[in-house]
């Protein structure tokens, strides 16, 4: 019973990261690559995410404190947190960081800032979520269960 | 108006000459013609300003009304002053006649008055006694009286002292009385008593004219000058008219003319008086002229200069005209004159009004004229520019209209692919009989729709002056064979033999457009298509010349001398009109530029005489039922005609109804040397290249009754390299084979002759396999169209291969060779690609991708080798063009195009140079072929990566070292198995 209850979480959970905009069908897709020759693939793929995004997002913050800003950097930066983004479907750090762009193309280091925060907030979010999804599915697995569709 | 023009221009002549006033005028007339000259000036700078001149255009037409205006008033004050002018000399004329008149009338009366006092003197103070009395003087002076017409009476008065008075009273019995009172006159110092009077005036006598005042003055006046002395006029006596007395002196003796008035007034007798009646004479004078009625004319005493003493004539009101006559009655002391007045006011001058106002109205409508044409010019010029504003904003619209359609139509081919695609992959997946039907409704929709906005865009395009042609190097066979499979699949449902020839004098590699001649050869050919049942479509490919030379040889083609039998319509027809044709048809023998002629012939229903003429008008078809069963939009042929102009080509045809049609076109192309790598050749080439090879030196046997069918399958199978012989049954065909001397490696035979004698050709083989000069001959059947009844009924008895038809090199290359087992191991892309699933695509493949965003990476390596592919992962450019620096193993490389350091195209147009650089070496033998993988053509397929789908992303993937290939969809959405997949599946097939 217990195992069933955990499926239904996760899927409600699932379902609710969708419903609430955290997450697109670019996942679906992502998750739909996943096969038993490559049964961590989501995971990999979501943590290396995760790296590259603490990376870009600290990068990103130290070159705001700077005296000169060198906004062409910033938006090659952003341009890759878009493109990670998107590429597992973090839909709202995605259009966050389209935002992001235009504030650096104008050069607003207000925007630009405001953005970051925004960003940020977005980011632990979404990672927060994720995280705890995977929790749910390895608590599944751990009880032996398949992780539903 | 002649008369108008000359007095205008005399006017001013005589203005100078005449009056002060006119001098002005004068002054006016040099401004304005001064004025007008600037004006003349002004227009030949005309055109720069024309604001400047219709302000001048005004001022003009003010002046010139102002002008004459000024003119017509100055023209009627003239006639005007003309008319006073003569009116005054009338007057004058008439009035001084009447005076002269008057004068001598006067004078006649007067001499007569004194001959008549030379009578008295002579009968009456000459003779003693006195031969004159009272009444012989009456009854004489009454008988002369007409002598005298303006005297009314005449009287005579002696001079008689005071001492003489009392004498002569006695004598005359009657005393001297005093004049108005009659009483008998005081004592004075003499007296002169009237002795005779006329019986009209026989009141006075014995009255003293010196008693009255008047007579008195004039009596002494006169016995003291010796001439007539009148009164002044005075009302007299008895008439109470107005009159005068005439009085002459009787003297005693002659006196000298020069006798001093003393002397005279010695002399004196006595004193002849007469009256005249000077209004009745006036009256009696001008009753005898004419115009009485004309003039009024008074006669007035002067001698008082200031008093004035009216002797004649109404005292009417003196203004207007008046002329002045001066009368002599012989009196110096008394002056007379007459004054003569119209007695109408003078008449209205008509003349002049109405020729100053017929002037005024000329000129009036002269200006109106001029200023209509004016505002007309002005209005027709205003209207002109209004229209080329108008011309340019509708050219404008209409460019715009094109740009949009062809944008518009761009943007939209664009998703659809994407959609196509979709279904393209939709039908691979498991689906049920009703879904498959869905979606092969829903891509033959899509593709149709595709067709038709390549078609507007098309139109568009040439509408706008955009389409231009390229310039490649480029084979005509491979295209031809390209379109014929295109329409194999629905030639074959139909039973329509489809066939292509191309004379061998045709070069093999062609400079132009091969992309826009596919499209024309491809109109056609699905026209053709379209409206054929049965028969046939031959597509004949020849030079210009070869078509003129023959045209006189070629007449024993009979109608029945065709590919499938069938009737066809002439295609000489077609060509009829061309100018290459024609006697101004510049050839140019010797130059590279090649004319080829190109004929599509069918058997279909033909076009309507009636419907002929708009064939090429866009949007018309031959009737609207056409669309609905036949679809298209009909501008497939105006394209057409278009493409082939641009081709320096021309487009005929010829029809008839139920017969079919023929359409020919010719096109310039240049001549492209295989060896030349000026321009990219074709990736289509190494399909025909690489199987011409591996028959050269056989030989074949084709059994066609057909002349027109063998032809074609001898082109083909020529093009092979094999050598071929055509006979027309299958005994004569036996006979070539058991001469021997030459083996013959193959036999095709025609589907028609197999049907026909089946049992004769089963002889015919089992004979080819007794002969056995070694191997005997494979037999291969040329079939219209795949029946699987047929092979197992007919040929299954024999060792037979059946080639579909149409012919194409690559299908029957690979057809022998299967049937001979030559192998073609070398080859790897080898034909037609079967429609794969995309896995078997993917399969087996190595990979390349190259993004620097790390996620990216991962996950489109994790699609592609969830389709089996073998991935190898770069995340800069320069890894990948490392990697791909031949020789490699790579089948494909995804390449994201905004990298830092170093972007897509770059990494591409690197990765483009290196292979064009390890060719030209493989070419030129510097690099063995073996080192290089046995590779002779590096070209590995680059897939441009990006979410950007606009189209100067496009564009510059197109640019980028020759293919980079760009699919407009976003990668991410569509990432695992979506178009982008679709996409590298169409760019490895087309590349295959």
């Amino acid at each position: 019973m217990d195992l069933v209850q955990l499926q239904r979480q996760l899927v409600n959970y699932r379902t609710s990261l969708y419903h609430e905009g955290f997450l697109d069908e670019q996942f679906t897709q992502l998750q739909e690559l996943q096969d038993e020759n490559n049964p961590d693939f989501v995971v990999e793929v979501v943590s290396l995410f995760f790296e590259d995004s603490e990376r870009l997002l600290n990068e990103l913050s130290k070159a705001l404190e700077q005296q000169i800003i060198d906004f062409k950097r910033m938006d090659a930066r952003v341009h890759q947190l878009k493109g990670s983004s998107s590429s597992i479907g973090a839909q709202r750090v995605r259009q966050l960081c389209v935002i992001f762009r235009n504030y650096c193309e104008a050069q607003n280091v207000e925007g630009c800032l405001k953005c970051l925060q925004q960003v940020k907030h977005e980011y632990s979010i979404v990672k927060t979520k994720l995280e705890s999804m995977f929790q749910l599915e390895q608590q599944i697995l751990n009880a032996g269960g398949s992780i539903p569709v | 108006m002649n008369w108008f023009i000359n007095g205008e221009f005399k006017d001013p002549k005589a203005a100078i000459l005449g009056d002060s006033g006119s001098k002005m005028w004068f002054t006016c007339w040099d401004e304005i013609s001064n004025f007008s000259f600037k004006i003349h000036h002004q227009y030949y700078q005309f055109i720069g300003s024309k604001r400047v001149c219709k302000s001048w255009w005004r001022k003009l037409l003010f002046s010139w009304v102002i002008g004459w205006t000024l003119a017509s008033v100055w023209i009627f004050c003239c006639i005007c002053s003309h008319a006073t002018e003569k009116r005054k000399e009338t007057l004058a004329s008439m009035c001084d006649e009447r005076a002269r008149m008057l004068q001598d009338q006067f004078n006649v009366s007067m001499n007569h008055i004194q001959a008549m006092s030379i009578l008295i003197s002579t009968f009456h103070h000459g003779k003693t006694p006195s031969a004159i009395d009272q009444r012989t003087f009456a009854r004489y002076t009454e008988r002369t009286a007409f002598e005298r017409p303006l005297t009314s009476g005449v009287a005579y008065a002696v001079r008689v002292l005071h001492s003489e008075r009392e004498q002569f009273e006695r004598q005359q019995g009657w005393t001297i009385k005093r004049m108005y009172t009659l009483e008998p006159s005081p004592i004075q110092e003499e007296y002169a008593p009237v002795i005779f009077a006329q019986d009209i005036v026989s009141h006075v006598v014995s009255l003293d004219m010196l008693s009255g005042k008047e007579d008195c003055e004039n009596v002494l006046r006169a016995r003291r000058s010796g001439k007539g002395v009148l009164t002044a006029p005075f009302r007299l006596l008895k008439t109470n008219r107005l009159g005068v007395i005439l009085t002459f002196a009787v003297y005693k003796r002659d006196l000298p003319s020069n006798a001093t008035p003393n002397e005279r007034i010695q002399a004196t007798d006595g004193y002849l008086g007469g009256v005249f009646d000077i209004e009745s004479l006036v009256e009696k004078l001008l009753q005898q002229l004419s115009s009485k009625q004309t003039i009024l004319v008074n006669v007035f005493d002067t001698s008082n200069q200031s008093y004035p003493i009216s002797m004649y004539g109404s005292n009417a009101s003196t203004d207007g005209l008046e002329h002045v006559s001066h009368l002599n009655f012989g009196d110096p002391f008394r002056k007379h004159e007459m004054r003569c007045r119209f007695k109408q006011k003078p008449p209205w001058p008509l003349l002049a009004i109405s020729t100053s106002i017929g002037i005024l109205v000329i000129a009036l409508l002269v200006g109106h004229i001029f200023y209509a044409t004016v505002n007309r010019i002005a209005k027709v010029e205003d209207d002109c520019h209004k229209m080329m504003v108008l011309k340019k904003q509708a050219e404008a619209a209409d460019v715009a209209k094109s740009q949009f359609l062809a944008t518009v139509s761009h943007e939209i081919r664009t998703p659809m692919n994407g959609v196509l695609g979709m279904l393209d992959m939709l039908m691979d997946t498991d689906l049920d009989v009703t879904q498959l039907d869905y979606v092969r409704t829903a891509q033959a929709s899509g593709k149709a729709l595709v067709a038709l906005i390549n078609e507007v865009l098309d139109q568009a395009k040439i509408e706008s002056g955009k389409l231009e042609l390229e310039e490649v190097q480029f084979d005509l066979r491979a295209i031809l064979d390209d379109v014929l499979s295109l329409f194999s699949g629905k030639s074959q449902d139909k039973g329509v033999e489809l066939a292509v020839y191309i004379s061998d004098r045709v070069p093999e590699m062609l400079i132009g457009d091969p992309g826009r001649f596919r499209q024309i050869i491809t109109n056609l050919m699905g026209n053709s298509i379209k409206f054929t049942e049965k028969g046939h479509i031959l597509v004949t490919v020849h030079l210009v010349e070869e078509v003129i030379d023959s045209i006189e040889v070629e007449t024993e083609c009979s109608s029945k001398n065709t590919l499938s039998g069938f009737p066809v319509a002439d295609r000489r027809q077609s060509w009829k009109g061309f100018r290459t044709f024609g006697p101004e048809g510049t050839m140019h023998p010797f130059s590279d530029r090649i004319n080829l002629i190109v004929s599509v012939e069918d058997t279909g229903e033909g076009i309507p005489p009636e419907a002929q003429p708009r064939v090429f008008t866009p949007f018309m078809q031959v009737g609207p039922s056409i669309s609905r069963t036949h679809g298209g939009t009909g501008i497939g042929l105006s394209i057409s005609k278009c493409l082939v102009g641009l081709m320096n080509g021309e487009i005929g045809f010829v029809s008839i109804p139920k017969v079919g049609s023929t359409f020919t076109f010719t096109a310039v192309f240049a001549s492209g040397s295989s060896s030349s790598k000026e321009y990219k050749s074709q990736q289509i080439n190494r399909q025909s290249n690489s199987v011409s090879t591996e028959f050269h030196g056989m030989k074949a046997l084709v059994l066609d009754p057909r002349p027109v069918r063998a032809k074609v399958s001898t082109y083909h199978i020529q093009r092979l390299g094999i050598h071929v012989e055509v006979v027309s049954d299958w005994k004569q065909g036996l006979s070539i084979i058991n001469r021997g001397n030459n083996v013959i490696h193959m036999v095709l035979i025609e589907q028609e002759v197999w049907d026909r004698d089946l049992n004769s050709l089963g002889l015919f083989i089992n004979n080819l396999e007794k002969i056995g000069h070694g191997t005997p001959p494979k037999v291969f059947l040329l079939s219209n169209s795949i029946n699987s009844s047929r092979e197992n009924t007919a040929t299954g008895a024999y060792d037979l291969t059946i080639i579909s038809k149409p012919l194409r090199a690559s299908m029957l290359a690979a057809s022998l060779q299967r049937a001979m087992g030559i192998g073609n191991k070398g080859n790897p892309h080898n034909g037609e690609l079967p429609s794969l699933s995309l896995r078997n695509l993917l399969l087996g493949r190595k990979i390349l991708i190259v993004d620097d965003n790390n996620v990216n990476l991962k996950v489109a390596a994790g699609a592609l080798r969830k389709y089996g592919a073998d991935v190898v992962s770069a995340t800069r450019g320069i890894e990948a063009i490392e990697l791909l620096t031949p020789p490699h193993q790579f089948d494909a490389c995804f390449m994201d195009i905004q990298m830092p350091e170093m972007d897509g195209f770059e990494a591409t147009r690197r990765i483009r140079d290196v292979e064009q650089n390890i060719n030209n070496c493989i070419q030129f033998g510097e690099l063995s072929v073996d080192a290089c993988n046995n590779v002779s053509n590096w070209h590995v397929p680059i897939l441009a990566m990006t979410a950007d789908v606009i189209q100067a992303t496009h564009e510059q993937c197109l640019r980028t070292a020759s293919a980079m290939a760009f699919f407009g969809v976003n990668k991410f959405r569509f990432f695992p198995t979506g178009a982008f997949v679709f996409g590298c599946r169409v760019y490895i097939e087309s590349y295959a």
